[in-house]
């Protein structure tokens, strides 16, 4: 009998004692907001607090409201709170959320586009509180596109687990274009660089200059007429009775102009990257 | 006793030093200081270069009087910067070509070592009997020199601000430039399988381009990895093409199912300039009986270009790549002065040819 008393009593006692402290955390919990613990029990305990990025330590009063600071739940995601008293412990789960959106961060691609390609330009918005945690709550993101020439174009998009994105064809006429996201006061800008597609009808033309003959391009534009970038590589060739002559030029302002030495009669062929413009019949002067 | 020791160390040093003398030569010199033959001529001036010695080697010449020193070193050892500056003559061969009592020709072949891999260079030189000795005559060369002038260079240079460490997550970095294969064709030689090909910069910046390949077996897995190493023009401005070769050498056809080929771009500051005309394309075979595509090279900018490199690409009747050849050229490009260059083609690819492109790359001591 005696034994029975004390296998069934002692754990009972154990269970109330451990029930003696008791903590409870509110429903919802925003990130940098103070806010209080509920606990029961009496005299000092130990308050362990762990959540993402940060674990705290401290003595309190059991049976009174434990304040948490805002600054010890600046990252959203799942806290435990512990209270210990004298080998007793009791804990409890809350989740922090993110605060009001307060920033925006925009990620567009390419940094270079040829115009006119459809669905080519991707802009991706995340939206964060002031703490960087992503907000995971619907907001409203405003993209706008800022042509060099042209009327801007904007959107409204809400986000979804805290991203949205656009997809954008890139404009017929080449330059910078600017891809905005705003969410309320703040906003977020980038460049995308609208470049000319391929050469189109390249020609060249033979130019005679002081005794030397030079072949020049025409201003070489893409089918949109656009001017191909300076820099651009115009590879140059000429067969002649001395052999062949090849010369690639970099395109200056607008043209790719080349002196060639003639040997009686020539022809001079074109080509940029995988497109080639006409050929040129042309006879050597003495 | 005590005489023992110093004189040992000064017997040691007597024989440490004739050693030293005979592996560097002395002992040759020596024996053809004479040069009582066309051959030993020719040896002992050889010789002499290979030692830089280069007041003993010119004086040696028939015709000292008309040949520059300068033009003479230049011509073994290079100038500007050139390849062969960076080269040592590691040894040579002789063949008489044909001989007189007066006069000989005789083939010399030079082996370089150069910082690129071994060079040659065939040389054709005549050599006369002057009293008891013979001496070479040496082909009479000038050093070229550009005339003062002004060259206006207001080509493009493509500089590059990349995204910074301080930079907020989210700030995109600009994007890598667009490049593509534009050919690939896969061929058994005899004693390697060799992949060729042109590769295009699609974009309208710069970029440094590496072309890659891997040999996979009939059950997937990796046979072997090669890149095209420097039988490509690594730095492409936009919309030019290089062509590409990539070796595997032991490797045969039967070995392998198929090939994946993969090519890397970077962004890379870099200049429209030089540009450098190639002239006087020409296939030809030489008197050792190698096919060759020969022409010239001329630097149209102002700056001096160090060691150029050509690469060329040979296409047959239907525009197919069939082969890539490359060589650096020993001289350096002056302003306005034409360099002769020459790559090799195997045999049995020469008649296959219908059409060729030559590219130039180059290096410059001075730039990084």
């Amino acid at each position: 009998m005696r034994l029975f008393l004390a296998s069934v009593l002692i754990p009972l006692a154990l269970m109330i004692c451990a029930a003696a402290a008791e903590l409870r955390a509110p429903a919802q919990v925003t990130a940098g907001k103070s806010f209080s613990l509920a606990s029961t029990g009496n005299g000092k305990g130990m308050l362990y607090l762990t959540g993402p990025g940060q674990a705290s330590k401290r003595s309190v009063m059991l049976g009174d409201e434990i304040q948490i600071r805002g600054d010890e739940v600046e990252h959203a995601g799942r806290y435990t709170a512990v209270i210990c008293d004298s080998g007793n412990c009791a804990a409890t789960h809350f989740f922090v959320r993110a605060a009001e959106p307060a920033k925006v961060s925009l990620l567009v691609h390419p940094s270079r586009v040829r115009v006119g390609q459809p669905n080519a330009i991707s802009g991706v918005a995340f939206v964060f509180d002031k703490f960087r945690n992503l907000v995971l709550s619907p907001t409203q993101v405003d993209f706008k596109a800022i042509p060099k020439q042209g009327a801007a174009v904007a959107q409204t998009r809400p986000t979804q687990n805290g991203v949205t994105w656009i997809r954008l064809t890139s404009a017929t006429k080449e330059g910078p274009a600017k891809i905005g996201a705003s969410l309320g006061k703040v906003s977020e800008l980038r460049v995308v660089q609208q470049v000319a597609s391929e050469a189109c009808n390249l020609r060249i033309k033979p130019d005679w200059n002081g005794g030397k003959f030079f072949a020049e391009t025409e201003p070489v534009r893409d089918c949109s007429g656009n001017a191909v970038s300076d820099g651009t590589v115009v590879s140059f060739t000429k067969v002649d009775a001395s052999g062949k002559t090849t010369v690639d030029v970099p395109i200056k302002r607008g043209v790719a102009r080349v002196q060639m030495p003639l040997k009686g009669n020539a022809k001079i062929l074109v080509a940029s990257g995988v497109v080639t413009g006409n050929e040129l019949s042309v006879e050597g002067r003495q | 006793m005590k005489y023992f020791v110093p004189l040992l160390i000064t017997a040691a040093t007597v024989v440490l030093i004739a050693i030293a003398w005979v592996n560097s030569g002395g002992m040759e010199r020596e024996r053809m200081r004479s040069s009582r033959t066309s051959e030993e001529a020719v040896r002992l001036l050889l010789t002499q270069a290979q030692a830089r010695n280069w007041d003993r080697a010119h004086a040696l010449l028939a015709n000292a009087s008309d040949v520059e020193k300068s033009a003479f070193v230049a011509d073994l050892a290079g100038s500007n910067g050139s390849l062969l500056t960076f080269a040592n003559l590691e040894n040579f061969d002789l063949w008489p070509l044909h001989k007189t009592d007066r006069e000989a020709s005789m083939r010399v072949k030079l082996h370089y070592s150069t910082a690129v891999g071994p060079l040659e260079d065939v040389r054709d030189l005549k050599v006369q009997h002057e009293g008891e000795t013979w001496r070479v005559v040496w082909p009479t060369t000038t050093v070229a020199r550009v005339a003062p002038q002004v060259i206006p260079v207001n080509y493009l240079r493509w500089d590059i601000i990349n995204r910074g460490a301080e930079d907020d997550w989210g700030v995109q970095n600009v994007d890598s430039p667009q490049v593509r294969i534009l050919s690939m064709n896969a061929l058994q030689r005899p004693d390697r399988i060799v992949i060729v090909g042109e590769v295009v910069n699609e974009d309208t910046v710069p970029a440094y381009v590496n072309v890659g390949a891997t040999l996979l077996r009939p059950d997937g897995s990796t046979f072997a990895q090669e890149s095209s190493f420097d039988k490509i023009s690594h730095t492409l401005l936009p919309k030019q093409v290089s062509p590409y070769r990539i070796d595997f050498p032991e490797a045969r056809m039967n070995q392998v199912k198929s090939v994946r080929m993969d090519v890397k771009s970077l962004l890379v500051a870099a200049s429209a300039d030089p540009v450098i005309e190639v002239s006087d394309q020409r296939l030809q075979t030489d008197a050792l009986g190698k096919n060759l595509l020969l022409g010239q090279l001329l630097n149209q900018s102002g700056q001096v270009v160090n060691i150029p490199h050509v690469v060329a690409a040979y296409y047959d009747d239907s525009g197919k790549v069939i082969w890539v050849s490359d060589g650096y050229v020993d001289q350096a490009l002056l302003p306005q002065i034409p360099v002769p260059f020459a790559v090799d083609l195997p045999d049995d690819v020469a008649p296959k040819v219908h059409n060729y492109h030559v590219n130039v790359n180059y290096f410059n001591v001075n730039r990084s």
